[in-house]
């Protein structure tokens, strides 16, 4: 890119990494070999864990319905491979805590028998109530990293009457090449799937926004869509983070996304091109998400690259498979600028997964923090016009009453600001800590208020129950007093009966 | 000299005496501010702060006589809304918050008494005479009280276990 | 198969990347930009001028390093960052060339003790340390901070040697030199004008602009060449170390209240060229009014910040009594950085100036 555009055309947000994308972007997509065991977890997805449907011991088939999705935000899970549950238990999250969560444990029988699936030869035939239905049941969710249940987001596309659905392939985060991928070899899937999504929500355009570091994508893209003028491929300049919701809609639209508001309420809808292609399976094939295209990457990785991967399998499988130079310095799962570090990787892949990085020691090499010295590059960076030095400044003191008057909540987690600063503040962990503690608040806030409730409640029991208490006794009373008195009176007339 | 010393000193005078004088005569009514601070506190009626419930515990606080870090279910939350209500700032580093807590009973101690049932001022647990008593875990604030109602030593109080949703980032370790 | 496990406990929040920039990086472009006006005033003032300089860069390091042992931290990570070095450097700028050793090392040791580290260390001083340290010596030792002397290049024939230069730099300055003693253009001009003599009769036309931009002028290391020193600026602003608003704002209101005043009576007020190339004006508005620490960190705000340095920095020149105001300007306006920051908050994405989300506009 020339000076002129450098200066004139790119944003003024974010940050320029170097991408690491190649050359494992360009090596073709390997197939993993179905794994002896998987572990298929409960919550893949934002909202409600799923309810296991299956029982240990139960023969499944590869696509089969493992657990139904439950509450109003959840997904179902089927299974990855076919085999038998030979477990239902805890696992590793892929989480920063490291804490445990819900899985359903598959030995593989190593056939790979799929279910009867139910294609659809012509989904623009159905309605779009039905796309919604099927993209639910096949428990499609963001595949981009954020993991709503995409179903949901399609009914609140149609009620909004969105016109413009925005396809991200932005791919901003570093090393990551998966989606890149899918756009190289599956266009088509790829824009069938958008224009099912479209047919879904109602939408009369759709803006597929890819980096401009991709012209093997983006030239793929536009093969594919040439029949279909509805199907805008839009290159976007390469600078993080282009591939976030709100950034993407600023720069293919010029829209902004209020805050504290939806995407749909300024009439469109974000979805990423791996979940437009799940959705073509899912609608079309019939084939629920049970496995996703991952990038292996990082300089502890023999053969870095692509690979197409059954959900549920363990991070150590992956990299066993993709061979290791060295053990890794610093494991992360998805970019390195978003990604979790894993403490080990006897983790499972979740649907969010798209990508494994493994650096090595030079890779991983932290530098100390330092003092901030004020010198503002973090809110040059941040694409949401934060002051981060600010932020970390409040909550450091403890006052995250002040962090939030610095729009803490407007915070993306992008981590532009803690990957520019000279300091090597980790200014995001800052943020995340004050995010969670602000919830946690919260939470308290809920309980007592739940718990003052539950105390006022008792009280007008306890007082109900004496009243009723003491009105029992007066009554007991007055019939005892009635009956005594009777008694008298029988006597006193069998007595004048007598005389 | 000391006619200057005269003036000073009558000048203080004076405007000592406006002062005082203002002071009782133009003072604001007590703010009502009680009713605000109760509604700040749990309202679990439990009795750990050594008032007899958050109410009196409230008055106290008003009138100066109570500390904003009385409350012990109430954490470093509820401390840090008090201050700020009161207006005051304080150090509340040293203030244990081991997060919220929850009562458990251990089945195979609990007789079946009701005795801790009937102290609970949320009635979090359940159970009828003989039968082993349970906490509803929605409905427990943690309070404690039913500990020392509990003649076979079944109940106790253990932390809210942590799961994913409840986890917190750390703070980063000083630089 | 046991790939790799993780060292780290405690979990390390993303990114997992970062900038190959680091605070000692900076400090070293912003040394680098310094470099050629400084070899430029070392040409011009001689061996005392090499000798002061290395004396408050060494002072300031020392100041560092003992209140770093006092505070029980580690001297080296602090150091190497490079900020003592620069703090000392640019005092020594702002100096008269051949002030005595003493000077130097008050100045360096007040900058980095009083100036910074009573403060809590890098990053939380409120006010320029260098600039602190600069006023300190102008109020407590006026005579020496005054004593200027005409430029003489380090291979003229009257210029102190190697051995001579130590000896003024000790103090002991030889009778023969005081004859060069001179006066820099902002104090000539106050000087005369208070004694009733105007500047039409005390300039010929373009003088003073020419010199200043030769450098060879009576004036402090910092004061000469401006063309270095604003060339040094250019090189930051090309290479992102600082930002245009802060040097723009305070070149435009030093010049425009001169331009305009001159306009009026040039008698009484000097052009705008003089202003701009003489005194501290460019060292103050590219390297000294742009310290990261001391100055805001939004755009607004920085103009605010750099508009009032310059418009400060005419004022005091003009009518008050010290002939050259940059150092004071700032530190007024170091002041009221915290304000100006809280009151000139960039917009937030998705919300108003004020903070208020946006309508949504399909």
């Amino acid at each position: 890119m020339g000076y002129f555009e450098r200066i004139f055309k790119e944003p003024r947000w974010g940050v320029h990494p170097d991408d690491h994308k190649r050359p494992a972007a360009d090596a073709a997509l390997r197939l993993l070999p179905p794994p002896a065991r998987v572990y298929m977890p409960l919550s893949q997805h934002v909202g409600g864990a799923a309810r296991p449907i299956v029982l240990v011991g139960q023969q499944v088939h590869k696509g089969q319905l493992l657990a139904e999705a439950q509450g109003n935000i959840s997904a179902p899970i089927h299974a990855p491979v076919s085999g038998k549950v030979s477990s239902i238990g805890e696992v590793t999250a892929p989480h920063a805590s490291g804490l445990g969560f819900g899985a359903i444990v598959i030995d593989s029988d190593f056939a790979d028998r799929w279910i009867d699936t139910d294609p659809v030869a012509d989904p623009f035939s159905l309605s779009p109530e039905e796309i919604t239905r099927r993209t639910a049941a096949a428990g499609v969710v963001g595949l981009g990293g954020a993991t709503f249940p995409s179903a949901l987001k399609f009914s609140l596309g149609k009620r909004l009457a969105v016109g413009t659905l925005i396809v991200n392939g932005g791919e901003c985060e570093p090393y990551l090449s998966s989606d890149d991928r899918i756009m190289r070899d599956s266009a088509d899937q790829v824009v069938d799937g958008v224009r099912i999504v479209m047919h879904a929500i109602g939408a009369r355009v759709a803006l597929v926004g890819i980096e401009d570091n991709k012209p093997e994508a983006i030239a793929a893209m536009r093969k594919a869509a040439a029949a279909y003028p509805e199907v805008r491929i839009r290159p976007v300049p390469s600078r993080y983070p282009m591939g976030s919701d709100k950034q993407l809609i600023q720069a293919l639209t010029g829209k902004e996304v209020p805050a504290d508001a939806r995407a749909a309420e300024v009439g469109v809808l974000v979805h990423n091109v791996s979940t437009c292609a799940a959705v073509h399976q899912a609608v079309r094939l019939g084939r629920p998400l049970v496995e996703r295209i991952v990038t292996v990457n990082g300089g502890a990785v023999a053969r870095p690259g692509n690979i197409f991967v059954p959900l549920g399998t363990q991070v150590d499988e992956l990299l066993a498979f993709c061979g290791l130079n060295e053990a890794p310095s610093r494991l992360i799962l998805g970019g390195p600028m978003m990604g979790t570090l894993l403490a080990h990787g006897r983790v499972p892949l979740v649907k969010g997964v798209s990508g494994i990085i493994a650096f090595d020691a030079r890779e991983a090499a932290v530098p100390r923090a330092g003092p901030c010295v004020r010198c503002g590059s973090c809110t040059k960076a941040c694409p949401m016009g934060l002051l981060p030095l600010e932020m970390a400044a409040h909550i450091r003191s403890g006052d995250l009453a002040g962090a939030v008057d610095f729009s803490l909540t407007d915070c993306i987690a992008c981590g532009c600001c803690a990957y520019v600063c000279p300091s090597h503040i980790p200014l995001v962990q800052y943020f995340s800590h004050a995010k969670g503690e602000l919830a946690a608040r919260e939470r308290t806030r809920l309980r007592s208020e739940a718990a003052k409730r539950l105390a006022e409640a008792r009280l007008i029991r306890l007082e109900r129950e004496s009243r009723e208490k003491a009105e029992a006794a007066a009554r007991r009373q007055a019939e005892r007093k009635a009956a005594k008195a009777l008694a008298a009176a029988s006597a006193s007339q069998a007595q004048a009966v007598v005389t | 000299m000391l006619s200057a010393v005269g003036t000073l000193t009558t000048m203080g005078l004076v405007l000592g005496g406006l002062l005082g004088t203002a002071a009782r005569y133009l003072a604001v009514e007590e703010n009502p501010i009680e009713a605000e601070l109760q509604s700040l506190l749990p309202g679990s009626q439990c009795g750990q702060c050594g008032y007899v419930g958050c109410a009196q515990a409230a008055a106290a606080l008003a009138r100066g006589e109570a500390l904003v870090t009385l409350c012990p279910p109430g954490g470093k939350a509820i401390a840090e809304a008090l201050a700020a209500k009161l207006g005051i700032k304080v150090d509340l580093s040293a203030v244990a918050d081991d997060g919220p807590r929850l009562a458990v009973v251990a089945e195979e101690i609990c007789t079946g008494c009701c005795r801790c049932s009937k102290v609970c001022s949320t009635d979090a647990i359940v159970g009828a005479a003989k039968q082993i008593h349970n906490v509803i875990r929605e409905a427990c604030t943690g309070c404690g009280a039913c500990i020392e109602r509990c003649p076979t030593e079944a109940m106790s109080l253990v932390p809210l276990p942590v799961t994913l949703q409840h986890w917190i980032w750390p703070m980063p370790a000083n630089v | 198969m046991k790939p790799g496990m993780n060292p780290a406990v405690a979990p390390v929040a993303a990114p997992h990347a970062t900038t190959a920039n680091s605070v000692g990086r900076v400090m070293a472009t912003v040394m680098t930009a310094l470099l050629p006006a400084t070899l430029c005033g070392f040409w011009l003032f001689g061996w005392p001028a090499i000798y002061l300089w290395i004396v408050t860069v060494g002072a300031a390091m020392l100041g560092e390093i003992l209140c770093l042992r006092l505070g029980g931290r580690a001297a080296r990570p602090a150091l190497s960052d490079g900020s003592a070095i620069l703090t000392g450097w640019l005092l020594a700028l702002s100096l008269p060339p051949w002030a005595p050793w003493w000077i130097g090392v008050f100045g360096g040791l007040f900058a980095t003790v009083m100036g910074k580290q009573v403060f809590g260390g890098l990053g939380q001083n409120l006010f320029n340390p260098a600039m602190a340290a600069r006023v300190a010596l102008l109020i407590s030792f006026p005579v020496q901070m005054t004593a200027w002397v005409a430029p003489l290049p380090i291979n003229a024939a009257a210029a102190p040697g190697i051995i001579e230069g130590l000896r003024i730099t000790l103090g002991a300055l030889s009778p023969a030199l005081d004859n060069i003693s001179s006066a820099s253009l902002l104090g000539h001009v106050k000087t005369e004008l208070s004694r009733g003599i105007d500047l039409l009769h005390l300039l010929t036309a373009g003088h003073a602009a020419a010199d200043s931009l030769s450098g060879a002028r009576a004036g402090s290391l910092g004061e000469t060449a401006a063309w270095l020193i604003a060339a040094g600026g250019v090189l930051m602003l090309f290479l992102r170390i600082i930002t245009w608003q802060i040097p723009i704002a305070m070149l435009a209101a030093v010049a425009l209240p001169a331009a305009l005043l001159h306009l009026v009576d040039p008698g009484r007020y000097l052009d705008a060229g003089s202003h701009l190339l003489s005194g501290g004006v460019m060292l103050g508005a590219f390297f000294i009014a742009t310290d990261y620490v001391t100055s805001p960190n939004t755009p607004r705000g920085q103009l605010v910040f750099g508009a009032g340095c310059g418009l400060l920095t005419y004022v005091i020149r003009t009518w008050s009594g010290y002939p050259e105001g940059v150092a004071f300007a700032v530190l007024l306006m170091n002041s009221l950085t915290p304000i100006i920051d809280s009151s000139f908050r960039p917009r937030v994405y998705g919300r108003d100036r004020k903070g208020v989300a946006l309508e949504p506009i399909k």
